[in-house]
C-alpha cells in the first residue's frame, strides 16, 4: 500500500503513515456530475462491505453556514474568501478526513483543494501561494477529474434549478454579455485551469459527457485496483509485523 | 467654456505602524497614546486590533465555544479575520494615505501559531500578502513581570488564552504561564528575523512615549499626512 503523505509540511499531530483508509477525490465544475458518481459509488463500496464517509465544500461545522452566508452576501474580498474556504477545507480535513481514515474508511470527496485552486487562480492568483497554504492537505489515492462541455454543464444547470449560479458564472470577475455569455465564458476558463493542474497534481480527467453508467463502471476500475493493493498490503505488512515479533523473541534467547 | 477642476494633490502611500509583545507589556496603552497624539496633532489616522473584525468573529467564537479549533484551524481563521480587515481596512486606508496603528499585527500570528505547533514556514507563507510595517515596536518586558499584571487581579483567563488547548497543565494560571513563556521566547527569535524597535516597557510610561514618538518623527515627514482640510486645500 501506498503510504499517505502530505503535500507540503503538513498538520501537526498528525502521522499520516496511520491513515489506514483510502481517499478518493472527485472533481468537476456544477453539473458536471460530481453527486451522481458519489452517489453510485457509495452504494457500491456499501455493497462490497466498505465504510464510506461522504464530505464536501462548505460543509464544515466550524464555518460551513457562515462562509454559505458570506457568499449570499457578496462582502469578502478575495483573500479574506480564500482563507475562509481554506479553514472550511481545514476542519473537515482534520475533523472528519483524517479520523475516517484512521479508522479505515473510504474517504469520498466531493470536491477538493483542486477546486478551490482554479476558483482563485482564474481570478488571478498564483499556484506557488495556493500550494504553499495547501502544504497540510492530504494527498488522494486517487483524483476524478469530471470534463463536461460548458454548453451541456449549463443544461444540466438549468434542469436542475432553472438558473446559474452566480460565482459558478464568473460573475464576479468578468461581463461578457449575459449571465448565459458569462457562465460559458467562465466555465472555458476554469476548465484550462484545469488542464494546468492536471498537469501538475496528476489527476485522472474522465469524460463526463457520457452516460452515468459509463463513467461509474470507468472509475470503480481504478478504485478496484486500488481498494485490492491496500488490502494485499495490509496483509504483507500483519505478516512483517508477526516476523518482527518472532525475531524479538529470538533476540530474547541468543544462540 | 472650461471649467477649471482643481487639481489633484500628489498621492501619498500611507504608513503602518504596529505594535508587538506580551499580553500586560503595555503596548495596548501606548499606541492609544500614540494615536490620540497624532489626531490631536490633526494627522490622518486609524487604529485597529488583532481579531476584531465582525465577519469572522462569529465562528471563531462558534469554534472556541465548542473547542472544535486545532492549531491549523485556529491558525487559518485567524488569517481569514486578519484578512477581512486587512482587505477591509487596512489596505484601502493606506491607499488613502493614512498613518495606520495596529495593536498586534502578523507577528503575534507567527508567535501564538507556532507555539500552538503550526509550521513556521507556512505561517510565514500563509500571512505574504499582508505588507510589512514601517515601523514596529517591540515592548520587552521580563516575562514574570508581564505575568504578575495580567494575574495579579486574578482574571478568568479564557480557555485559547490560557493556552489550556495545548495541556500544559489543568490550572488555567499555570498553562497561561507556560504559553505566555513559549511565546516570549519566540517572539525573541521573530525579532532577530524581522527589524523591530525596541521599547523598555518597564520605564515609566511617559518615557517610552516619548521615545516612540522621537522614532514616529524621525521616520514618518508628518506633515504628508495632515488632513486635507487643515492643509488648506480646496475639497
Amino acid at each position: 500500500m501506498k503510504t499517505k503523505h502530505f503535500y507540503g509540511k503538513g498538520l501537526p499531530n498528525v502521522d499520516p503513515s496511520l491513515l489506514k483508509g483510502t481517499l478518493i477525490v472527485i472533481e468537476g465544475s456544477d453539473g458536471a456530475g460530481r453527486s451522481t458518481q458519489i452517489g453510485l459509488l457509495r452504494d457500491w463500496l456499501e455493497r462490497k462491505g466498505y465504510p464510506t464517509v461522504v464530505v464536501g465544500l462548505k460543509r464544515s461545522e466550524l464555518v460551513g453556514e457562515a462562509l454559505a452566508a458570506a457568499m449570499q452576501g457578496n462582502t469578502l474580498n478575495a483573500t479574506t474568501l480564500k482563507l475562509f474556504y481554506a479553514t472550511d477545507f481545514a476542519d473537515q480535513l482534520e475533523r472528519v478526513i483524517i479520523p475516517s481514515l484512521k479508522a479505515g474508511f473510504v474517504v469520498l470527496a466531493d470536491r477538493y483543494i483542486y477546486t478551490l485552486m482554479a476558483r482563485d487562480i482564474a481570478r488571478g492568483s498564483a499556484l506557488d501561494w495556493l500550494k504553499d497554504i495547501y502544504g497540510f492537505a492530504l494527498v488522494p489515492d486517487a483524483v476524478f477529474y469530471l470534463n463536461v462541455n460548458p454548453k451541456t454543464l449549463a443544461e444540466r444547470n438549468f434542469q436542475k434549478r432553472g438558473y446559474l449560479d452566480y460565482w459558478e458564472s464568473g460573475m464576479d470577475i468578468m461581463r461578457v454579455g449575459g449571465m448565459y455569455d458569462n457562465f460559458i465564458k467562465y466555465q472555458g476558463k476554469l476548465h484550462r485551469v484545469f488542464e494546468t493542474l492536471q498537469k501538475e497534481f496528476g489527476f485522472t480527467t474522465v469524460h463526463g459527457g457520457r452516460s452515468a453508467f459509463k463513467i461509474a463502471k470507468e472509475i470503480r476500475n481504478r478504485i478496484e485496483k486500488i481498494l485490492s493493493a491496500s488490502s494485499a498490503a495490509e496483509k504483507s505488512a500483519m505478516a512483517l509485523e508477526i516476523s518482527s515479533v518472532n525475531n524479538i523473541h529470538s533476540d530474547d534467547h541468543p544462540a | 467654456m472650461a471649467v477649471k477642476v482643481p487639481k489633484e494633490p500628489k498621492e501619498i502611500e500611507g504608513k503602518l505602524i504596529a505594535v508587538e509583545g506580551l499580553d500586560g507589556s503595555g503596548k495596548s496603552t501606548q499606541i492609544r497614546l500614540l494615536k490620540r497624539w497624532l489626531e490631536l496633532e490633526g494627522y490622518k489616522v486609524f487604529f485597529t486590533e488583532w481579531n476584531s473584525s465582525e465577519l469572522v468573529r462569529q465562528a471563531t467564537r462558534k469554534g472556541k465555544k465548542k473547542k472544535l479549533l486545532t492549531p491549523t484551524t485556529f491558525s487559518l481563521i485567524h488569517a481569514t479575520d486578519f484578512a477581512d480587515r486587512y482587505e477591509r481596512q487596512i489596505l484601502p486606508l493606506l491607499k488613502g494615505g493614512y498613518i495606520v496603528l495596529a495593536d498586534r499585527y502578523v507577528y503575534t500570528a507567527f508567535a501564538r501559531d507556532s507555539v500552538r505547533g503550526c509550521d513556521k514556514e507556512w505561517l510565514r507563507k500563509l500571512y505574504r500578502f499582508a505588507r510589512k510595517p514601517d515601523i514596529t515596536y517591540f515592548f520587552e518586558v521580563p516575562l514574570d513581570v508581564a505575568l504578575n499584571r495580567i494575574l495579579e487581579g486574578r482574571p478568568t483567563l479564557k480557555y485559547h488564552e490560557a493556552g489550556m488547548d495545548m495541556n500544559f497543565s489543568k490550572d488555567p494560571y499555570e498553562s497561561f504561564k507556560i504559553f505566555q513563556g513559549k511565546i516570549y521566547e519566540e517572539y525573541g527569535r521573530i525579532f532577530k528575523e524581522f527589524p523591530a524597535e525596541r521599547v523598555n516597557a518597564t520605564l515609566p510610561s511617559e518615557q517610552q512615549q516619548a521615545n516612540m514618538r522621537d522614532i514616529v518623527k524621525k521616520r514618518i515627514n508628518l506633515p504628508d499626512f495632515k488632513l486635507r482640510a487643515q492643509k488648506g486645500e480646496k475639497i
